[in-house]
């Protein structure tokens, strides 16, 4: 009989296989988590947006201790143009309140926090080592090899958690190859500014509670593209994520995207006088539901963002990560019980999934990439109507009210035609219904 | 065979900014890394124990967050780890520095068995002395050998190693009983590739914490207060402007370099 | 630590460095800078060595200035090995109790000097670059660059004696200054069945005998000059303006020149008059050592390449086609 050297190996230590490692370390399940970095988190040196729920599930209360940078009381969706913006968002009390929604963190210490959890709950983690490929046998993952010399691992199950680029969901076939349509790049930065500036350039009171800026609009040119400002303690994190494809038809970098973004007249003075700390690009997988492939097979599950499972219209992916890591290590503690990892075994997994808010939510929302897709001007069109609307109204230059309101619906039906106008209205009610 | 080997965690150097305004180092972010000749010394250390069996121990000194320098030496094949960690020794020189060391590893000793070799870096990166090495040596009363590059023959039963170590001018070969302490240069060796085996059993190995308390470090002998030499001011050194750039033809280019740098020759004497 | 009677603790003490029969000049510039403290404290720089036959070197430390010569002789402590050397050295000091003791911070005085102070308990400041007297309590002021040159720090040492530090070489000036040195000869009894340590082989290569810190004109050659043949062309400018050539790490780490020529971080810190960096990105490691040269010259194929930060003069271009255009035309204007 070959060697067993764990249980189960996990692939990447990001917030899907931290979570999974938590669960199984918990249940005394020999387990590692093999990750290619110097360390959980390192390379995730930016800033993002962490829901609190999913972790409090398996961890109570762990807010109180984590590294944490701010708690979210407001939300805004801006929607942009050359010269104006549109602005909508909830900012709510409730939000103030502990437990708290989400918070703003750097992942490189929130990650780096999270493992030491995972490992003083009995887990492994390997650092700097990459998988190379699975081992297959008779058609059963039976373990992985790794770039180290004595390299191989193996154990009952292997669970991928090793991010959007998921060379393992890929090499066993699970995954297609990601086309450009399916992913978006970001591209972000750490703009460090002092506490008291933040707090009043945002409007809030403290250095402990935070403002999100979701940004979109006709200003990105057509290109589907959702640029970001979270509020850290003594830094904002700015970014700019456009779908891939449109990066390529429009020849644009980018680089240049995000400097252009930096410049808006609304979003410059936001920034004014920081200095840029950190940088960096990485891809979002965008695809949603019919992107997500099928999550496991024999003595494998895929969790994360390696099952691209981002909830692109939310900004959600870490919860989503969280919640499946959790989800494939109760599969396997369940299939162990059986002493069965087959795949009919784990596909209680998949059941698990459609079952829970991860994959319920990004079905919800599942016609909506291919719908963007084909009318960019969704993108453009209708925000820039808004925003020309809104500026109209609250213009006043002499022109009657009821005089304006004609002038809109005259535009309305000049530009899209009435009749193309309900036809996109009742699609997007029914791809968002 | 068992090796000690001195470690200390560093800013890596390449990542530490300067604050002209304020005249300090920015660290914030800067990853900390082992002094990377440490880490040739690790691999010196646990090449010696792959040929000749035996035990490799590493003892850093440091804050608390040090501990994942120690998990690097286990990653890069270290048996046992001990982290020196007490409020005591903050601001220790180097006297002070290579005092705690010299007591911290009685501990190592008493713990894990008597050493053949010490091993330390030539140099911190940080603070670039280059005296922690021999202070150790000294209060063990050991031969030193710096600036090591090659080490030419172990000989486990007459207690001897030979060495070659750079001079100003070449090399020079000596031998020494053991034990002995040997500071190490990059040229040393390469850092191989550690297996997984040593990933996995270091991530399995506890990092040995050691203060003032569970040793019998002499608190009266280490920390700022007990350090000889004191840092009166930290300064940056003043900024280099960027300068111009010449442009123009080949010709051109040389031309105005030679007009440009022609005083500073008359200066030194060349036309 | 030891409570010291620090009043005892007299005169400047300059550590004469010596290699086959010969002074490192380091130690003449110490006696220079030493008179300069000495006066200001209002005492004596005096020289002190230890070897088989160190007498001879009376008239020339005189010439710089050392008013005693101190010195050890013995045939075992003929060739430089620590400990030998230190315990005789500890000997003068602990007898004679110099305020200050300075020693040139080469390959072999940092190796002696950690382990001196270590056994006086002394306090030493490392590889200073300048040298002061504190007016209002005459401490000696030592400052230093650490963090690779990015950290300058003033260091003093209040309550020992003596003030020990090594000092950078070319730092200072050695300037004759003649007298005539009292010599004190000491005897230290030491034999050799006593010293464990042998040395078995010394390998002096002359090309690799270099101090790049002697030079006042440096031409520096990186990756991109291409090939290890290609370094000739750093050789023959340096050899018009008189001064020496060095390279980057990766020019070391490729097998084109010895380490012993690499300038940087991990090679020498240099501060020629001109510095010409030659196909050198300009990475801090490498910036560290060179970055307090009075001018630094720069070519590099990349506009963006962060040499270029640091540059007096910057040349966009290839290297392979401006040093020998260098050559040629210096050649002619220095000739005459
Ligand atoms: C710019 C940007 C902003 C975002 N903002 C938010 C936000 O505000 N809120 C939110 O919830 N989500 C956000 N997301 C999404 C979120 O970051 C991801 O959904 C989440 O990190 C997925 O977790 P994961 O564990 O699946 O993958 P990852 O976090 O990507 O972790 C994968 C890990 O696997 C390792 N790895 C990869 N391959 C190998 C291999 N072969 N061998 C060993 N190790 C390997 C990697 O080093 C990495 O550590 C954002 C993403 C981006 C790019
Ligand atoms: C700006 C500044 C200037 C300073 N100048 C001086 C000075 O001139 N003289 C002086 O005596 N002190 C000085 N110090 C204090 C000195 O930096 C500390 O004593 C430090 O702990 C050791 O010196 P180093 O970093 O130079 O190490 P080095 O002596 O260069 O280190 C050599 C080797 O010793 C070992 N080692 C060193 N530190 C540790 C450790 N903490 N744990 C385990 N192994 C270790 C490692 O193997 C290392 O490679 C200075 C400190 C600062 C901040
Ligand atoms: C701990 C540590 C210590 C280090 N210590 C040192 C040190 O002491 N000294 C040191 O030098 N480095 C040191 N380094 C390495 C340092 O980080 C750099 O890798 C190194 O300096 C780069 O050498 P380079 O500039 O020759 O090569 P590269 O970075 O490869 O640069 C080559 C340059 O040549 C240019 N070029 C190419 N072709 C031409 C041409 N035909 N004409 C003109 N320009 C051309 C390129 O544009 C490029 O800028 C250290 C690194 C570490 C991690």
């Amino acid at each position: 009989m070959r060697k067993k050297d764990f249980d189960v190996v996990i692939v990447g230590a990001g917030p899907a296989g931290l979570a999974a490692g938590y669960v199984l370390a918990k249940a005394k399940v020999n387990v590692a988590i093999i990750e290619r970095g110097t360390f959980p988190g390192s390379k995730n040196v930016m800033g993002g947006i962490f829901y609190r729920k999913a972790l409090d599930d398996l961890m109570p209360d762990f807010y109180k201790e984590a590294p944490l940078e701010r708690h979210i009381i407001e939300q805004k969706l801006w929607l942009i143009s050359e010269d104006s913006v549109f602005s909508t968002g909830i900012r709510s009390e409730k939000f103030n309140k502990e437990p708290y929604n989400c918070f703003s963190v750097f992942r490189a210490k929130f990650d780096k926090w999270f493992a030491q959890k995972v490992q003083e709950a009995g887990a492994l983690i390997i650092n700097e080592t990459v998988v190379k490929d699975p081992i297959v046998e008779n058609g059963k993952v039976v373990g992985v090899r790794t770039d180290r010399p004595d390299g191989d691992l193996y154990c009952d199950c292997v669970i991928a958690a090793d991010g959007v680029n998921s060379f393992l969901a890929k090499s066993l076939g699970l995954r297609e190859k990601i086309t450009p349509n399916k992913v978006a790049i970001a591209v972000k930065e750490i703009i460090g500014l002092p506490e008291n500036v933040i707090n009043d350039r945002f409007g809030v009171s403290n250095d402990s509670e935070g403002v999100t800026i979701e940004i979109t609009g006709p200003y990105f040119e057509g290109m589907e593209t959702m640029a970001f400002i979270y509020t850290n303690k003594n830094s904002v994190s700015i970014g700019v994520g456009t779908i891939i494809e449109d990066i390529i038809e429009h020849k644009v970098n980018p680089n240049d995207l995000i400097e252009k973004f930096k410049t808006h007249p609304s979003i410059a003075p936001l920034i004014a006088g920081g200095e840029t700390k950190e940088y960096l690009a990485h891809m979002i997988p965008e695809g949603g539901y019919y992107a997500v492939p099928k999550l496991y097979t024999d003595g494998f599950m895929v969790t994360g963002d390696a099952a691209m499972l981002v909830n692109s219209v939310h900004r959600e992916g870490s919860n989503l990560a969280i919640e499946s890591g959790k989800l494939a290590a109760r599969t396997y503690l369940e299939a162990r019980e059986k002493g069965d990892f087959s795949a009919k075994s784990l596909s209680a997994y998949q059941t698990k999934m459609e079952e829970s808010f991860v994959l319920k939510d990004l079905k919800m929302y599942r016609n909506l990439p291919h719908l963007l897709e084909e009318k960019r001007y969704l993108l453009t069109k209708y925000p820039q109507l808004i925003i020309d609307s809104m500026y109209n109204i609250y213009n006043v230059d002499g022109v009657s009210k009821p005089d304006k309101i004609k002038a809109i619906k005259e535009r309305l039906k000049k530009d899209f035609g009435y009749w193309n106008l309900a036809k996109d209205m009742f699609t997007l009610w029914r791809k968002l219904g | 065979m068992h090796s000690l080997v001195f470690i200390k965690q560093v800013p890596d150097a390449a990542q530490v900014r300067v604050d002209y305004e304020t005249g300090t180092l920015i660290r914030e972010g800067v990853p900390a890394i082992i002094n990377p000749f440490d880490t040739h010394a690790i691999e010196a250390a646990v090449q010696i124990k792959d040929k000749f069996g035996g035990s490799v121990s590493v003892l850093c000194m440091g804050p608390p967050m040090a501990d994942e320098a120690l998990k690097k030496a286990l990653a890069m094949g270290a048996d046992n780890v001990f982290l020196l960690s007490d409020r005591v020794f903050a601001g220790s020189d180097t006297l002070a520095t290579s005092y705690a060391l010299w007591a911290g590893a009685q501990k190592v000793i008493q713990e894990v068995g008597p050493v053949d070799i010490f091993w330390a870096g030539k140099q911190a990166i940080d603070g670039d002395t280059a005296q922690t090495g021999p202070g150790i040596a000294t209060r063990f009363d050991v031969p030193l050998v710096t600036y090591a590059v090659e080490i030419k023959e172990v000989d486990p039963q007459a207690r001897k190693i030979k060495i070659v170590r750079l001079l100003e001018g070449g090399t020079e070969t000596v031998e020494v009983p053991m034990p002995c302490l040997i500071t190490t240069e990059e040229t040393l060796n390469h850092i191989r590739f550690a297996p997984l085996p040593y990933l996995i059993k270091a991530a399995r190995t506890p990092v040995v914490l050691l203060n003032s308390s569970n040793t019998t470090i002499d608190a009266s002998q280490c920390g700022l207060k007990n350090s000889p030499t004191k840092v009166k001011k930290a300064f940056t050194p003043p900024k280099r402007e960027r300068g111009e750039m010449i442009e123009g033809s080949l010709d051109e280019i040389v031309n105005t370099v030679y007009a440009k740098i022609e005083p500073m020759l008359k200066q030194l004497g060349k036309v | 630590m030891i409570k010291q009677d620090i009043t005892q603790y007299k005169n400047v003490w300059v550590f004469i460095e010596h290699n086959e029969g010969k002074i490192e000049r380091v130690s003449l510039e110490l006696l220079s800078k030493g008179a300069e403290l000495a006066k200001d404290l209002g005492c004596e720089v005096c020289a002190f060595t230890v070897g088989d036959k160190v007498e001879q070197f009376a008239k020339e430390v005189g010439e710089y200035g050392a008013k005693k010569f101190y010195i050890i002789e013995n045939p075992v402590l003929k060739e430089y090995r620590t400990e030998p050397w230190r315990d005789a050295i500890v000997y003068l000091i602990d007898k004679y109790k110099p305020e200050v003791a300075l020693i040139g911070a080469t390959t072999l005085g940092r190796d002696l000097a950690g382990t001196v102070a270590t056994k006086l308990s002394a306090g030493l400041t490392a590889d200073t670059t300048a040298l002061d007297i504190d007016p209002s309590n005459k401490n000696l002021l030592m400052t230093r660059p650490t963090f690779g040159g990015n950290l300058m720090a003033t260091i003093f040492c209040p309550d020992n004696r003596p003030q020990m530090s090594t000092v950078r070489p070319g730092v200072f000036k050695a300037v004759k200054n003649p007298t005539k040195p009292e010599i004190i000869k000491e005897k230290y009894d030491i034999t050799e069945d006593k010293i464990v340590k042998k040395i078995i082989e010394k390998v002096q290569t002359g090309e690799e005998k270099v101090n790049l810190s002697f030079y006042e004109v440096i031409v520096a050659g990186g990756k991109g000059m291409g090939k290890k043949e290609n370094l000739k062309l750093l050789e023959d400018l340096a050899n018009v303006l008189g001064g020496t050539w060095a390279v980057s790490r990766k020019v070391v780490q490729a097998g084109w020149a010895p380490q012993s020529r690499q300038v940087g971080q991990t090679g020498q810190t240099v501060h020629p008059k001109i510095y010409i960096a030659a196909g050198i990105s300009g990475a801090v490691q490498h910036v560290a050592g060179m970055k307090s040269s009075d001018i630094i010259i720069a070519i590099n194929t990349d506009p963006e390449a962060p040499i270029f930060e640091v540059a007096t003069y910057g040349i966009v271009g290839d290297c392979l086609q401006v040093l020998p255009k260098m050559t040629e035309m210096f050649k002619q204007k220095l000739v005459k």
